[in-house]
């Protein structure tokens, strides 16, 4: 059977936080701390916040930093903001992390 | 029945109530706009004197401000117990080392009182020592007070300090003043006197960013604590959030409201090319380098050879405790690592040289951070302390790296820019930093507008926490001071009505421009008209172009809900800040280094005659110029101590 098919406007260019939704309570600190103002409640109560304004993220963390459930909010890097690092005394090859 | 594991179906219902009609009246002694660790401190000083206070915060005040996630270290507290310079000398330092543009009248607030505020944040919870003896022992600790220093360990002016504690402390001292904070509400507008330009400020009105509603405060005194504006060249579609170096929501909205009320601005013509953006560069204080948080980290090429630091007469620096050392005959000098911009000798700190020096005497690219030659009490104090309480650092680097296995004792973490820089910029792409322009103030920091005070990011020439807190606190109390001999004016509210008007248009837009389309047609425009060199004709018309974004595009802004509303409203903040550049520009018929500023049509590099603070400001008659001495501020420590006989006797008493 074929999946529904949606069009949804304009997707963020990067996806700043990713939120567990088994492991979120929905107490939303996040939204409540959030500079930018990213987040929206969840329709449904207790449910996890929605990330409306990705793009406007400012990537400093404060929705982690206050999250009381470790784990259930995520600050993920851009792609192209990797740095590289490589071990002291091996002067070779690195890898790139995070 | 929908469940909260279900997937939410777009587009969402907005999840609060709409509230465009509604006007909420408000009164109170003293108005402080916004609730970063200015505003926090000017509200907390201002209720302590008796003041009823309501503070109009944007974000939310428990972690707003560009210093709201944290910061790593606080200059220039020259009377803390371990100083061994006055307050009288650092600031001298700090003028002559900027040729004189700088604001001596704050900068000696912060050298003054920086101490005091330190002592305010840690008897509201904030973590300014070592109390848990992690760094015992190390050179830059001061075993009887636990304080740790940054920079120049000899003099200990500058702290190294948890700054990530701070603002939660802050509010909650906000609270038990029963100061009223009104969060997610932004300072939209100045009310004067008759709504008159250049007439006394007697409040302001605010935008609710989540239900629209409007509010009216009227107030005696009035303290602008907004940030500098930042967007004006920089700007990613798609990604607005990481444009610049401050949180994005730092807009200008202050710079953007006074101007409109007559608030006269200074140096705002200098604007240096960027050196920082999350889009044009990696993550501040995230990559190898050695300067700021990272001073005086070990650096190392591609082969694994070390990269020598110098002192000021060129003698190469044998150890790693020297490069955190006046270098012989020297007083003191002020970071080391190349700043200010045009160090002078007598302060100059130890570096190493530039890149291009580098490659020619055969180093090899790229160049790594090594924190595993450092001395372990200087590794931990940078990967750890410092990097894990500067504002961006906790999370995105400290955690975020520390997950992905990177380990301080074995790794050398790659460096991608000059100097402390992770990036390159073209020279068009300007930006506010390293002592920008601002607001003009006198010696209680009140604007040329009565009953309008400034402090923080908005004043000119400012720059870190320490100013901030400091600066925030002491027009905190004169604008209590202020509103005790005030009487009751009322509000215009026909200027009322028309900024309701002028506000809440792109709600009645259906279609036609976007905010984030606005804001990058005008970075296009400055980086144009306003970048690295300048002439009257391409400033003039730089003018005429913004002026017509202003009038046709501006008004075809469109706003579908109330998160919208202040994001256009913030981008008619950045139109309105990038035209104070431009008059300000055209302004100075001169160019000047300190300034950063090159005029092709004047070429002529800081002659005598220019060497003033060159003011603009709008009057009822069009924008009118004018210049202030750069020793406006007279004797220091004179009129400080004239002007605060209040304070210091509170002060010998507590």
């Amino acid at each position: 059977m074929t999946k529904p098919v949606h069009a949804i406007p304009d997707p963020a260019v990067f996806t700043p936080v990713s939120i567990d939704e088994q492991l979120c309570i929905g107490c939303n600190l996040c939204l409540l701390v959030c500079q930018a103002d990213l987040f929206l409640p969840n329709p449904i109560k207790g449910g996890a916040p929605i990330v409306m304004y990705g793009g406007e993220c400012w990537y400093e963390g404060s929705c982690v930093d206050y999250c009381p459930v470790p784990g259930a909010i995520t600050l993920n890097g851009q792609l192209f903001n990797r740095v590289r690092w490589k071990e002291a005394d091996d002067g070779g090859a690195g890898r790139s992390e995070p | 029945m929908e469940r909260a594991e279900d997937p939410v179906t777009y587009p969402v219902p907005w999840p609060y109530p709409i509230e465009y009609d509604q006007t909420e009246r408000l009164d109170a002694d003293v108005l402080v706009i916004g609730g970063g660790d200015a505003g926090c401190f000017a509200a907390m000083s201002a209720a302590d004197r008796g003041a009823r206070v309501i503070l109009l915060e944007k974000a939310a005040t428990i972690a707003s401000g560009a210093s709201g996630s944290g910061s790593d270290h606080w200059e220039s507290a020259a009377t803390n117990p371990c100083s061994r310079v006055t307050p009288e000398e650092l600031v001298d330092a700090m003028i002559r080392s900027h040729d004189g543009y700088n604001n001596g009248i704050s900068h000696y607030i912060e050298c003054r009182e920086g101490w005091d505020r330190l002592l305010d944040v840690e008897a509201n919870g904030g973590k300014i020592r070592d109390t848990k003896d992690e760094f015992a022992g190390a050179p830059f600790r001061d075993e009887a007070t636990k304080l740790l220093f940054a920079y120049d360990y000899h003099n200990r002016f500058t702290l190294r300090i948890w700054g990530e504690t701070f603002k939660r402390g802050l509010l909650r001292a906000c609270r038990r003043r029963r100061v009223r904070i009104i969060d997610r509400t932004m300072a939209a507008g100045l009310l004067t006197e008759g709504g008159r330009i250049g007439a006394p400020v007697v409040g302001a009105v605010g935008v609710n960013g989540r239900t629209g509603k409007f509010v009216v405060v009227r107030a005696k005194a009035t303290v602008l604590c907004t940030s500098r504006p930042t967007r004006i060249w920089l700007f990613v579609p798609g990604a607005p959030g990481i444009s610049e170096f401050r949180p994005p929501q730092c807009t200008g909205d202050g710079h953007a409201a006074g101007w409109r009320a007559g608030v006269a601005f200074t140096m705002l013509e200098k604007a240096i090319k960027a050196e920082w953006s999350g889009s044009r560069s990696f993550p501040p204080y995230g990559t190898g380098n050695n300067h700021n948080s990272w001073y005086a980290c070990s650096m190392v090429d591609a082969r694994g050879r070390e990269i020598p630091w110098y002192d000021r007469d060129g003698r190469e620096l044998k150890t790693v405790e020297e490069r955190y050392r006046p270098a012989p005959g020297q007083t003191l000098f002020l970071k080391g690592g190349g700043e200010p911009d045009f160090p002078i000798y007598e302060f100059q700190g130890p570096d190493t040289p530039p890149t291009d020096e580098l490659l020619q005497r055969g180093y090899t690219l790229p160049f790594y951070a090594d924190l595993t030659r450092m001395p372990e009490h200087e590794r931990r104090v940078i990967w750890g302390m410092m990097i894990g309480n500067e504002g961006k650092t906790k999370i995105p680097i400290l955690q975020r790296y520390t997950e992905a296995g990177f380990d301080p004792a074995r790794h050398l973490l790659q460096s991608y820019g000059d100097g402390w820089k992770s990036g390159a910029f073209l020279p068009q792409e300007r930006q506010f930093f390293g002592l920008p322009g601002g607001m003009m103030n006198d010696w209680h920091l009140m604007t040329n507008l009565e009953g309008l005070f400034a402090a923080g990011d908005i004043l000119f020439a400012s720059n870190c926490d320490g100013h901030a807190c400091a600066t925030g606190h002491y027009a905190g109390r004169h604008a209590a001071g202020y509103a005790r001999h005030r009487g009751d004016e009322q509000v215009d509210e026909a200027q009322v009505a028309a900024l309701r008007a002028r506000l809440y248009a792109p709600l009645g837009n259906d279609r036609g421009v976007s905010w984030q389309e606005l804001n990058l047609a005008i970075a296009r425009v400055m980086q144009h008209h306003c970048g690295e060199f300048k002439t009257d004709e391409l400033l003039t018309n730089g003018l005429e172009v913004l002026r017509d974004l202003e009038t046709r595009d501006a008004a075809r802004l469109v706003a579908r809900n109330p998160h919208d509303l202040i994001r256009s409203i913030e981008v008619c903040n950045i139109l309105t800040s990038a035209e104070i550049v431009l008059y300000s520009s055209l302004a100075r018929k001169a160019s000047s280094r300190e300034l950063h500023f090159t005029r092709l049509d004047h070429p002529d590099v800081d002659p005598p005659a220019w060497r003033k603070f060159v003011t603009v400001q709008q009057t009822p008659d069009g924008v009118k110029n004018d210049a202030t001495p750069l020793d406006y501020y007279g004797n220091l420590t004179e009129n400080y101590e004239r002007e605060n006989c209040d304070y210091l006797d509170r002060r010998t008493s507590r």
